[in-house]
């Protein structure tokens, strides 16, 4: 047994490829679903149905998709360098504490300035909490995947500070969370009755940014160069420190926007649980994508449905919706199995 | 020795070997015989087929059909294990040498069980000076490995093949890393390893060596073995022709007066780099119209000087002037509006970025040409024009410019990176290593190109390991040594042998000031 790479890759091997990892998904995914004990085929259609049955399961779906697309982005904009970006999470955090210290109240703007006006604030503190660990990768070669990592639970521990603090809401009878942001602040609905806000067209925009700038600008094609061939980047003068400042300011940003928009769109405040995870699910959503800007909205889609389909199994049946986490996790696996399978084959 | 009597038994015999990737035949039913005592040179241009056949020899890949006996056996297919068990010694181009271990240890390494608690080093010790001296292979086993010459090193991997008593030996391109004068010693090695009995291949590309030191010379082209010959009954050019299929018109220079200085070097030291010292007290100038080589063993201090030269590292000290204007600290970007163009030494690690396509490629050291982009947009037309430009002028083989880069042959790549340099007009061409892994069609094309814009103008700086690319194409040689660039010694009269004992440090060089 031996393993080639294959010399081309036919569409008939891709499409095999991509339904083979959808029945072993389904598989895996019943696997788990039987170890709990509920019946299989109801427990699959309660997903199903949760995720996209009705008017509001969409709007679920649709407004969990909205920060996956931009913590995915982030991800997949700062692996495209090989900038190892894992702490979109506190990134996250850190818009969305930015947004609560100038949206309940210091800035008094009308609503089409104030929203912008939050949205750079908080993309500009998701950038400065990145450009740390950028800059000690670069130049004293500190490795990005533990200092991003770790600076999560470094944001998590001041978000707290700050919630129990300085920040808290004098009316919140002791719950830690902040002041609520001022009416201008507030996102628009997009559907009557649901939680869907506009939040999901300024992500949709984004991505749109991201794949334009990428695909078409000076800087996209440097930062592409610096992440594909560092060495030939150096030789033909494109400075690194800029590709790594840039990359971190864009995708660190990326990540501020999620919680800022999480915050305007949605909750109103900021609490310590604002995110159930955005911040490393965005890893996923970007690996999914294949680090394709364009492919990060469906990616994020399909992933934000298997969530909210967990939850409506788990109200339908005794399946944990924890299910949802090992689904996704596992998602990732098949799909680095099958891109393998694509790019290689097995030979005897 | 075999008994005249009987027909001798084959030392290797391939009957008929044929391997596919895809597509492509990279082997189409290939039948060779190799002789107890011989010497066979392996000849072919990049991608002929030599690589896999040596893989399939050696187990790395399994043929599609076709069978390997070695002494009259045959050989299972896909095992490493049992062609070294058969006898098959395999000498890589670069070495597989531990160097914070000593020779002995090296050669010992995988040759013991690891479930016995004494070592039998006194045994291998004694073994090791056996073979030494039938072989005529004088190495210090207890030298670190990090302490030899290449050459040295070299020495202890045909020994570590000889410890596993290999009975038949390949050789990649051994004489690559090798001076004129290790060459030597080292086909004297062979011949003498032949007269006791062994077998060689002998894989190289250049074909003067092949022409000396082999008995017999087998040539590859296209996957298919496409002649077998005595090496007595060839001479270089037809042999060159064999090879590529057709006649290769070897590029003449012709001499010409010097102009203006265009890379000045006047008592410049550099740091260090990883590929070596810096350059210390080092003087050089190219002029206009006037190709210099600067030769020398690799990890001499090259390194510096290309980086000096293109612009990744200024001066610790000294002055450097590159066409007209005094460099003081680095700047990579922009060279061609300076009048520079590049030819890195490692196409694929600092010429191109693989995944991109040809025409970003093609741009790449151009992203500040308003020509190429405005307002930080690329102009993708115009880019698209220009990488069709190099396409056709410079004959890069390749399906079109959204081509990946990766997907062309290393002559092409190599084709498009000189292409993006000399398609501006420069006065200065930095060259390293500029036909490293390319085949001997390809090596005349490159050459020409360089000769031409010498006969333009341009100013050559040529940094080359080979002697004879420099003595092809250099009006003036300088050897580099330990960070010191000697005496430039001018064309005609350049002494190869002077040459290679000064690259070895043998030869004591003048460092007098050159005259500008």
């Amino acid at each position: 047994m031996r393993i080639e790479r294959r010399t081309h890759r036919s569409t008939g091997v891709v499409a095999i490829g991509i339904v083979t990892a959808l029945l072993v998904m389904v598989a895996l995914g019943s696997l788990l679903i039987a170890s709990t004990g509920a019946p299989l085929l109801a427990s699959w259609a309660a997903m199903a149905r949760g995720a996209l049955g009705s008017r509001l399961a969409i709007s679920e779906v649709l407004t969990r998709t909205t920060p996956l697309i931009f913590t995915g982005l982030a991800c997949a904009v700062a692996f495209r360098a090989r900038l190892w970006n894992i702490g979109a999470e506190g990134q996250f955090y850190a818009g969305a504490l930015m947004l609560a210290a100038l949206g309940s109240g210091l800035l008094a703007l009308p609503a089409w300035l104030l929203v912008p006006a939050l949205l750079l604030a908080s993309a500009a503190a998701g950038s400065v909490f990145l450009l740390g660990p950028a800059l000690l990768k670069r130049f004293l070669n500190v490795d990005d995947v533990v200092t991003t990592l770790l600076l999560n639970f470094v944001m998590a521990l001041l978000v707290s500070l700050l919630l129990q603090g300085p920040m808290r809401d004098p009316l919140s009878m002791g719950w830690p969370q902040s002041l609520p942001v001022v009416d201008e602040a507030v996102l628009p609905k997009l559907m009557s009755q649901t939680r869907l806000h506009a939040g999901l067209l300024i992500a949709l925009a984004c991505a749109g940014v991201v794949a334009l700038v990428e695909a078409r600008t000076s800087f996209g094609l440097q930062r592409r160069a610096a992440g594909m061939g560092p060495g030939a980047a150096r030789f033909a003068g494109i400075s690194a420190t800029r590709v790594v400042v840039m990359t971190a300011l864009w995708s660190g940003g990326l990540a501020g926007m999620a919680g800022a928009v999480e915050v305007m769109g949605l909750r109103g405040y900021v609490t310590g649980d604002l995110s159930p995870g955005y911040g490393y699910t965005g890893v996923i959503v970007a690996m999914l994508a294949q680090l394709n800007p364009l492919a990060v909205a469906p990616s994020a889609f399909l992933v934000a449905a298997v969530f909210v389909g967990a939850d409506a199994m788990s109200r339908a049946s005794n399946v944990p919706s924890y299910i949802a986490d090992v689904m996704v996790g596992l998602s990732l696996f098949v799909m680095l199995g099958t891109s393998f399978l694509i790019g290689y084959r097995v030979k005897r | 020795m075999t008994d005249p009597a009987t027909p001798a038994v084959p030392a290797l015999e391939l009957v008929g070997i044929t391997k596919r990737f895809g597509d492509m035949v990279a082997n189409r039913d290939i039948s060779l015989q190799l002789q107890r005592g011989e010497i066979l040179g392996l000849l072919g241009e990049n991608g002929a087929g030599k690589t896999t056949l040596i893989n399939i020899l050696f187990g790395h890949y399994v043929s599609d059909s076709g069978r390997i006996r070695i002494f009259g056996t045959d050989l299972p297919p896909g095992s490493p294990r049992a062609a070294i068990a058969a006898g098959i010694g395999l000498v890589h181009q670069h070495f597989t040498l531990a160097p914070n271990l000593s020779v002995l240890d090296n050669i010992m390494a995988g040759t013991e069980s690891l479930w016995r608690a004494a070592s039998r080093t006194r045994q291998a010790r004694e073994r090791l000076r056996a073979l030494s001296a039938q072989f005529g292979l004088a190495v210090d086993p207890d030298a670190r490995v990090a302490n030899l010459s290449v050459g040295q090193r070299q020495r202890v991997e045909i020994l570590k093949s000889l410890y596993r008593d290999a009975r038949i030996l390949v050789l990649d391109e051994p004489t690559a890393v090798l001076t004129p004068g290790e060459s030597a010693v080292l086909f004297e090695t062979l011949q003498r390893m032949a007269g006791h009995g062994l077998s060689v291949i002998l894989i190289s590309h250049k074909l003067d060596e092949v022409l000396r030191v082999a008995d017999r010379v087998a040539i590859l082209r296209r996957g298919e073995l496409v002649g077998e010959h005595a090496a007595s009954s060839l001479d270089r050019a037809r042999l060159a022709e064999l090879m590529v299929g057709r006649r290769v018109l070897r590029p003449q220079r012709r001499p010409m007066a010097p102009g203006a200085a265009v890379l000045r070097l006047d008592k410049v030291d550099t740091a260090s780099t990883h590929g070596g010292p810096g350059l210390a007290q080092a003087d050089l100038v190219v002029h206009e119209h006037e190709t210099v080589a600067v030769v020398g063993v690799a990890g001499n201090g090259q390194h510096a000087l290309m980086e000096l030269a293109c612009g990744l590292a200024a001066p610790h000290a000294g002055t450097l002037e590159i066409t007209g204007r005094t460099v003081r600290r680095p700047r990579a970007g922009g060279q061609h509006a300076r009048g520079v163009a590049r030819i890195p030494e490692d196409r694929h690690e600092e010429g191109v970025v693989g995944d991109l396509a040809i025409w970003e490629n093609a741009i790449l050291e151009d992203l500040a040409e308003p020509r190429f982009v405005r307002y930080g947009w690329v102009r993708r037309r115009a880019a698209r024009a220009h990488a069709r430009e190099l396409i056709r002028d410079f004959d890069i083989r390749c399906t079109g410019p959204e081509q990946r880069t990766r997907m062309l042959s290393g002559g092409n790549m190599q084709k498009l990176i000189i292409g993006r340099g000399l398609s501006t007009g420069p006065q200065l061409i930095v060259a390293c290593q500029p036909v490293r892994g390319l085949d001997e069609g390809a090596i005349a094309e490159v050459h020409a190109r360089l000769l031409a814009a010498r006969d333009r103008g341009a100013g050559i700086l040529l940094v080359t390991e080979d002697l004879d690319e420099a003595l092809a194409l250099a009006d003036r040689i300088v050897v580099v040594q330990r960070g010191r660039l000697s005496r430039p010694l001018a064309a005609p009269d350049f002494d190869a042998a002077r040459i290679g004992l000064m690259m070895l440090g043998e030869q004591e060089f003048d460092m007098t000031r050159h005259e500008n």
